[in-house]
């Protein structure tokens, strides 16, 4: 990974508390998935920021090895990897994300 | 890329593990039963599988869909 990409997503993770990498934006999300994290990201009503993956390929390919995870989308909370599209299902239907957030 | 493929690699590769798993070519969707998920994460638990694909999910699997559990919580009812 270069290292200008790994600076890029440590910064962004940093920056903001809650952050999803995915495909598209909040508004225009590219792929089901996304738009699913999207859908359980705005029902908690807290604020986030997104990254489109599909608008930088080094970014695309760095988040995957940076998080040792192959698949978009891709939440952090707190600088913290939380997983992709089914464990945030998982954890929005048990009430884990929302603590989670609370914390 | 089959169905079959995916569940025999992930079956091979993880040990005491069995898969349901269907799907249309790109996008599959697998329940995955796995003495080795006791004691990890859903999170830990998806990387296990991951890493069993290998390659494969970098380049020919598009989206896989995963729900995991231990023999024990299968059996409890937990599945969905």
């Amino acid at each position: 990974m270069k290292e200008e990409i790994k600076e890029f997503i440590e910064n962004a993770i940093s920056k903001d508390l809650v952050v999803l990498f995915m495909k598209g934006s909040r508004d225009m999300p590219m792929c089901g998935f996304s738009a699913k994290v999207i859908e359980i990201l705005n029902n908690l009503n807290v604020p986030y920021q997104t990254y489109d993956i599909l608008s930088d390929e080094d970014l695309r390919s760095g988040i995957k090895e940076f998080s040792n995870w192959p698949t978009i989308p891709q939440l952090y909370i707190n600088k913290e990897f939380v997983g992709g599209c089914d464990i945030c299902i998982e954890m929005s239907e048990n009430g884990e994300l929302a603590k989670k957030l609370n914390n | 890329m089959k169905e079959s493929y995916i569940k025999e690699k992930i079956e091979d590769s993880i040990p005491g593990t069995s898969v349901k798993i269907t799907g249309d070519g790109v996008h599959f969707e697998a329940v995955i039963i796995s003495e080795s998920f006791e004691g990890l994460s859903t999170l830990e638990r998806h990387k296990v599988v991951y890493s069993a694909l290998g390659d494969d999910m970098k380049e020919k699997i598009h989206a896989l869909s995963m729900k995991t559990y231990t023999p024990t919580e299968s059996m409890k009812g937990e599945l969905k």
